[in-house]
């Protein structure tokens, strides 16, 4: 069976000022209908940075490598450059939720008249069916007194209901592939409870993909099926969710664990992962984890090991500097 | 009092809210009927979400917001402080003793000044120090408790990550000496491996130099870890305060509970549904009568669904306290 | 390894202001810009070094009316000089001109341009105002010179060719800019002293100050600039001296131009007002002087050299706006306003095409202004640094 999102190989790098500065090195990533991968990452980790290049919604300034492919729907969306195709895939193929609710809407024009556009763009429908079919939406999102919220501006929405109007937005085009950017760090716990519920009971009702890109690995135990997790631009390590929190192979995951606070674990001190995040601009050569890694593997702290990932159980593959320097350290 | 440091009794905080020119003067009850005792060396939690008004608490304990009514006791070892009634001489005295640690490590930073110089500012300006020499081996001193190399002193704080800047401004919340810090989100800005690192600074600096911090938060687990006695606020009361163990094992009022089995949980298998509130947190402008947490309470009494119930906290269980309705109504 | 280490450190220890240089040093159209201002600031604070001839009636060349453009050569038919010189200039009379005064060539005469040579006089760091009242009347006695860099022995040089006068045009023009240069700088200095006073108040305390001083500022805002230009300086007496209406002139132009600089001074304000630095500063118990001192100004320096350099082409367009309607400075003070006034008539267009030339350094002037204000404020930007 043939993936939804199928990304390979692909390198993202930027030109700026300063140099080139590599974003996203070799990710490979693969997502089918009905399941949810999660991306899980710190900032500068990439994760956005990869689920902008699905809908080529990078800056000018981004260059991509040559044998990369995002190939979605059998067709690679690296390829395209008119802006008949593009438009194909934004918003009608694949939709995006973002963190910031309030960066989605435009401030002065209502919400309904967003949503309805966006459908005509994609959908051969005249405005009234747009229209019932936005107002639908957001009912089903949990929006009540849907009519009246049809016709309001996003300011006059509270936190959670504008997200959840976004994600209304987003999915009344019917996509088969949803990116999900942190859609829901900046809400209250409760509202966040609320939010991932909805999503997990609308990807089952749509059977859509979904890439859910978050730094909460909680979120992510709660909601995703596989896992890739990324650090500073490289994939160290994948798999399904079970494996990868149960069973973690690579020090970064391990790390990132550890350094978490568990409320249902209140004595397990935290412990945080030392050094800092190198800038994208002094990526280390080799194994980008390298300056932080508490094992002592003298090749790979040389940044001589280039990174692969390897499987080490069905469907589970990790970084191969993290396997090696596992069993050396 | 004994062993206290801070003795918050019935504080409430109010802003005036006026849409414009012509329309009615309106209140904002950001804070209401506060009680709480924090003691000497303890790491006091603030837990809410937003609206909750902790951040106006926790800032009216500091004197950066004007308390409308009640009044907040510092226990001094020689004397007491009493921030409603305080001459300029003792504001300057408590601004020594009582400081805060900012939730935004970029914005709290001036960008034009020398790392140095911004720890030093505290310093210079409660003319603390005699002498730039004095003021230096401070400086050196504090920013080495709070690892910060002496290189890092020359620089500015665009040359920082998140986390460093946010030791910077540890650093800067203790070059006087405080006994009190307020920590308003000091790591929610932060990515998780690093907000593990500051959090076990903060835990080390309290032994070493005898803090008392309170501690705000939304993050639960956070506050779990790091806090001996947690308060739980809702717009502008708090209905939940014990032990911190004591009351993440036992919650008792409902929006304790719905807060925790909101969190979701690291282990996959573990797929229990979250405790749904409904509706959205009501304006601060204009509160429920009564116990302000019926309109979302998933399980309320009659009585307590029209307002009548009054809130106010009793003891369940050895410094447990939780606030009346719910005790009622369960 | 060592080289880019010092480099880091070099960035992690640099101030605001040093980043900010760096920024601009990098861009290249702000760095053009910046280096044909300079060079045109330069000459125009020389100009009477680099004039040949007085740029008043008393430089007028009597035999050289309405001359055309007379660029130094290397090679004639002659042959080659490494001295650049002029043929000589006759002017003739006859039938077949019409009996209209023209100049013919003689291509065989040589007039030689030597440099450093000795002409008319000129005064440097000489001061003599003369304002109402005596209190403000203050001379300097200055330096008195009279070497200019290149000049002819006999006849005359005009590079930009000469008016109706016989006054030169490149000497007419190097002094316009300067004193376009100079109402445009005090104008500028006035209403930056304004603005910082009235926004400064209004953003530092907010509240009814505020509210109070911004509908003033707005009230004269609203006021059309133009036909209020035109009033306050058709009350200026026409007995008053040239500097006194440089004077007025200036004052003029930066009483009603403050507002606008009055009102980003005031936002500059607003918004650091309220950044959580100044709130731990406040937190310390900082006064009120130190929290501006240390925190607000800094803070904002950057902008205002922006927004400083950027009001400039105003000044220097209302300047020239007036002054061609002829409301503004006169005869004999040169401005660039003046210079193009004389560019009005028919026949300027058909037969005297050099009178234009002022206009090409007005526009020129205008452009490198903008570019290097737009050059520094995209150095300055905050959202740049991270």
């Amino acid at each position: 069976m043939s993936h939804l999102l199928e990304v390979k190989n692909l390198d993202v790098k930027f030109d700026t000022d300063e140099g080139r500065i590599t974003a996203v090195e070799n990710i490979s990533l693969s997502v089918d209908q009905g399941e949810v991968l999660g991306i899980v990452g710190e900032s500068g980790s990439g994760k956005s940075v990869t689920a902008k290049s699905i809908m080529k919604l990078n800056p000018g300034n981004t260059s991509y490598n040559e044998d990369a492919e995002i190939i979605l729907d059998n067709e690679n969306v690296l390829q395209f450059t008119s802006k008949q195709d593009l438009k194909k895939i934004r918003g009608g193929k694949v939709s995006m939720i973002f963190q910031e609710p309030m960066a989605s809407f435009a401030p002065a024009i209502k919400i309904g008249a967003q949503m309805v556009e966006q459908l005509l763009i994609h959908k051969n429908i005249n405005k009234d069916e747009a229209k019932s079919i936005s107002i639908n939406m957001l009912k089903r999102v949990g929006i009540a007194d849907a009519e009246k919220r049809f016709n309001q501006y996003a300011f006059e929405l509270s936190g959670g209901m504008r997200q959840r109007a976004m994600i209304a937005m987003a999915l009344s085009t019917m996509p088969k592939l949803l990116l999900a950017d942190e859609p829901t760090t900046a809400l209250d716990v409760t509202i966040q409870a609320q939010v991932i519920n909805l999503i997990k009971d609308i990807i089952k009702e749509y059977q859509m993909g979904v890439i859910f890109i978050t730094h909460d690995l909680g979120v992510i135990a709660q909601v995703a099926d596989h896992v890739a997790v990324m650090y500073l631009g490289s994939v160290v390590e994948k798999g399904p969710v079970n494996e990868i929190l149960k069973n973690p192979q690579h020090p970064y995951t391990k790390g990132l664990l550890q350094a978490l606070p568990d409320i249902n674990n209140l004595d397990a001190p935290l412990s945080p992962i030392p050094g800092n995040i190198p800038s994208p601009l002094d990526r280390p050569t080799g194994c980008v984890f390298r300056t932080r890694c508490p094992h002592h593997n003298p090749e790979g702290k040389d940044g001589k090991i280039e990174m692969k990932l390897i499987e080490v159980e069905p469907g589970h593959w990790v970084d191969q500097c993290g396997i090696q320097c596992g069993q050396n350290g | 009092m004994g062993d206290n440091l801070i003795s918050v009794n019935n504080v409430s905080v109010n802003f005036d809210y006026q849409e414009n020119f012509i329309s009615k003067k309106q209140k904002i009850h950001a804070v209401n009927n506060i009680n709480i005792k924090i003691k000497k060396g303890s790491f006091f939690g603030l837990v809410g979400e937003s609206g909750s008004g902790k951040t106006t608490l926790g800032r009216a304990i500091l004197g950066a917001n004007k308390i409308s009514s009640g009044n907040v006791i510092f226990h001094d070892d020689e004397r007491d402080y009493d921030l409603t009634n305080m001459n300029k001489q003792d504001l300057k005295e408590y601004r020594k003793k009582a400081q805060l640690i900012f939730q935004d490590p970029y914005a709290a930073l001036s960008p034009r000044m020398t790392v140095r110089d911004i720890i030093a500012e505290p310093l210079e300006v409660m003319k603390i120090t005699n002498s730039r020499q004095e003021t230096d081996e401070r400086v050196r001193d504090i920013a080495a408790k709070c690892r910060l190399n002496i290189e890092h002193l020359r620089r500015f704080p665009h040359a920082f990550s998140g986390g460093q800047r946010q030791r910077i401004s540890i650093a800067r919340a203790l070059v006087s000496n405080p006994k009190f810090i307020v920590a308003d989100e000091s790591v929610a800005a932060l990515d998780v491996s690093i907000q593990a690192d500051i959090l076990n600074l903060l835990k080390q600096l309290q032994t070493e130099l005898n803090l008392t911090y309170l501690f705000i938060s939304h993050d639960l687990s956070v506050v779990a870890h790091v806090c001996d006695v947690v308060a739980v606020m809702y717009l502008g009361h708090i209905v939940e305060m014990g032990p911190s163990r004591e009351l993440f094992k036992n919650p008792k009022h409902s929006y304790t509970k719905a807060l925790l089995s909101s969190i979701p949980s690291i282990d996959p298998e573990n797929k229990s549904k979250a405790i749904e509130l409904k509706g959205e947190i009501p304006s601060a402008l204009n509160p429920p009568s009564g116990c302000v947490f019926r309109t979302r309470c998933p399980d309320p009494s009659d009585g307590c669904k029209q307002g009548e119930v009054e809130m106010g906290l009793v003891e369940v269980s050895p410094n447990h306290w939780v606030d009346q309705c719910c005790v009622n109504c369960n | 390894m060592e080289v880019s280490n010092q480099k880091k450190e070099a960035y992690y220890t640099a101030t605001q202001m040093q980043l900010v240089r760096t920024r601009f040093f990098g861009n290249r159209s702000a760095m053009i810009a910046g280096s044909i201002l300079l060079f045109m600031i330069i000459c125009s604070l020389f100009a009477d070094f680099l004039s040949p001839y007085d740029p008043t009636i008393k430089g007028r060349d009597k035999d050289y009316e309405n001359g055309a453009p007379q660029i130094p050569m290397f090679w004639d038919d002659n042959g080659f000089s490494a001295r650049p010189f002029l043929h000589t200039l006759e002017k003739y009379r006859g039938a077949d001109t019409n009996f209209r005064w023209v100049y013919k060539v003689d291509t065989e005469k040589r007039r030689y341009v030597y440099f450093f040579v000795e002409g008319w006089e000129y005064k440097v760091f000489d001061f003599n105002i003369n304002l109402p009242g005596k209190i403000l009347d203050f001379k300097i006695p200055g330096f008195t010179f009279n070497t200019h860099l290149f000049g002819v022995e006999e006849g005359g040089i005009h590079i930009f060719g000469t008016d109706k006068a016989g006054k030169d045009l490149f000497s007419r023009t190097l002094s316009a800019i300067y004193i376009s240069l100079a109402v445009g700088t005090l104008g500028v200095f006035i209403s930056f002293v304004l603005s910082l006073i009235i926004g400064g108040i209004s953003g530092y305390y907010g509240g009814w100050i505020d509210s109070v001083l911004q509908m003033f500022t707005d009230a004269i805002r609203t006021v059309p600039p133009i036909p209020l230009f035109m009033c306050l300086a058709a009350f200026a007496p026409l007995e008053w001296s040239s500097e006194l209406r440089f004077f007025f002139i200036s004052c003029l132009l930066g009483l009603i131009s403050w507002p606008t600089l009055a009102r980003r001074v005031r936002t500059h304000l607003l918004s650091e007002r309220s950044q959580e630095y100044i709130l731990a500063a406040k937190l310390c118990g900082a006064s009120s002087t130190h929290i501006i001192i240390r925190h607000l100004l800094p803070s904002f320096t950057s902008y205002i050299i922006v927004d400083l350099v950027i009001s400039f082409p105003y000044m220097l367009l209302s300047e020239t706006a007036l002054s061609f309607i002829g409301l503004g400075l006169r005869e004999p003070v040169n401005s660039l306003g003046v210079l193009l006034q004389n560019a009005t008539k028919a026949d300027v267009l058909l037969n005297y095409q050099w009178y234009f030339i002022p206009v090409f350094f007005l526009v020129v002037l205008i452009l490198t202004f903008v570019y290097v204000g737009d050059g520094l404020r995209d150095a300055a930007d905050p959202h740049k640094v991270k």
